[in-house]
């Protein structure tokens, strides 16, 4: 698993996430080995991030990997990146079983979720990571610190921003700029173009 | 609200923290908003940058449950453009047949699943799921419980069917891909076999991605059903089976 070392989250050794995608899409098992082992990670921590129970992470991370293989054909260069179009959807997915299973419970313990930061994996090995992480922090420290806040629940934890609002008592419309304004400072300080 | 208001959402919506009325409201102007568009393709890649930074390793025996499972799931074929309306019936049905119960499950379940930048699908999927939303949200308890279990046939025509039972929740679920539209005046009827008694579990209503495809909640409990049927009926159903059954198939055992 050494071979994996990236300079940035864009360049990497051998093919690209993008090209072993289109081998994907037309149906090579080994291409998707590949593109598991570049995915999975991030797919499994932003899911666990999101739900926070590990089985039901592994569960909802299996299903959004089964479901890149399964709709590999929809991915488009043009409008984004692979990695991009994987984490949507496990960011997608894991929002929608949080929501789902929360419809009649009660949302978590407001002290509960206004504790928790970002689930930064310290122990991992990843040189990628570890970067990506780094610039993350780098970044979030630019932020005001409700915008951080916002993007955080939002983002990590996948409450709507409804829910932000009332958890940090503040007026829905300040939360709907402060999640625009704050990810346009995270846009600009990681160097993120479309 | 106004489009300068509107315009403020693109955070929220590229976050996927806004909820489905409102989603579907911003999404509508994003059709509209070409500089909208632009903003949530670069906040939905500022997202992936905070995603790949908690990053955690995955364990092997995913790995392998993964790499297992994708060698029996069929993958969806390339997009292609929606032939004429006229067209749609005659090709329909063997066009969509091909597709795998497993699209027609992520079909029911997953309506979620769609990447925020293609407005455009996200846009037809919400308008299909808004329909069938309720049914479909039971529909989803069916196919998501632990002990959901399925049983597949064909119909007359090529046509497949599948059946999917919950014991716990005392449901099923049909499925059929590939179904021809039934005669004018009349309709597909779901029946419950109760050791050769016929149970009305109501009508069928296509509710995939084409015409041909159904996916139906049977009404009332499987209780102690051993199989279920489908017969061609006049409209509005009937209480008792009147004509010979398109299919019967056996549920699968608890």
């Amino acid at each position: 698993m050494e071979e994996a070392v990236y300079i940035s989250g864009t360049a990497s050794a051998g093919p690209d996430l993008q090209e072993l995608m289109g081998q994907v899409a037309l149906g090579d098992q080994e291409a998707f080995a590949q593109v598991y082992d570049r995915v999975s990670g991030p797919v499994l921590g932003l899911v666990r991030g999101v739900l926070r129970d590990p089985a039901q992470s592994e569960e909802v991370a299996q299903e959004v990997l089964v479901e890149v293989w399964r709709t590999a054909s929809r991915f488009q260069a043009a409008r984004g990146s692979a990695m991009n179009w994987v984490l949507t959807l496990a960011h997608r997915r894991a929002v929608d079983r949080v929501r789902s299973a929360q419809a009649s419970a009660a949302r978590e313990h407001k002290a509960a979720l206004l504790d928790r930061t970002p689930a930064f994996d310290e122990v991992t090995e990843q040189v990628e990571t570890r970067l990506e992480r780094e610039q993350v922090r780098r970044c979030m420290r630019t932020l005001s610190e409700l915008q951080r806040e916002s993007v955080t629940l939002a983002y990590y934890r996948g409450l709507t921003y409804r829910e932000v609002a009332e958890l940090l008592a503040v007026p829905l419309g300040t939360i709907k700029t402060r999640l625009r304004d704050g990810l346009i400072r995270m846009r600009d300080c990681l160097g993120v173009s479309s | 609200m106004t489009d300068a208001g509107l315009h403020t959402l693109t955070g929220a919506y590229a976050l996927h923290a806004l909820p489905g009325t409102e989603r579907r409201d911003f999404e509508r102007h994003l059709g509209d908003c070409e500089a909208c568009s632009t903003e949530v393709r670069e906040f939905s890649e500022t997202a992936t940058r905070l995603g790949l930074a908690v990053a955690a390793p995955a364990p092997r025996e995913l790995r392998e449950r993964v790499l297992r499972e994708i060698t029996t799931v069929r993958q969806e074929p390339p997009a292609v453009p929606r032939p004429e309306r006229a067209a749609d019936r005659r090709t329909g049905a063997a066009r969509w047949s091909r597709f795998a119960l497993a699209a027609c499950l992520a079909g029911a379940v997953g309506l979620g699943g769609i990447a925020v930048w293609q407005h455009q699908e996200a846009r037809d999927a919400r308008q299909r799921a808004d329909t069938t939303r309720h049914q479909a949200d039971q529909v989803a308890r069916v196919l998501a419980a632990p002990d959901a279990k399925t049983s597949s046939g064909t119909l007359e025509d090529g046509a497949q069917g599948t059946v999917v039972v919950s014991r716990s929740e005392d449901r099923a679920v049909f499925l059929a891909t590939g179904l021809a539209d039934a005669p004018s005046g009349k309709v597909y009827q779901l029946w419950f076999d109760d050791g050769g008694t016929m149970r009305s579990a109501g009508l069928m209503h296509a509710s995939g991605p084409s015409s041909t495809t159904y996916t139906t909640l049977l009404d009332g409990p499987v209780d102690g059903a051993t199989g279920m049927g489908v017969t061609v009926e006049p409209a509005g159903g009937s209480a008792r089976p009147t004509s010979d059954p398109l299919a019967l198939m056996k549920l699968p055992p608890a």
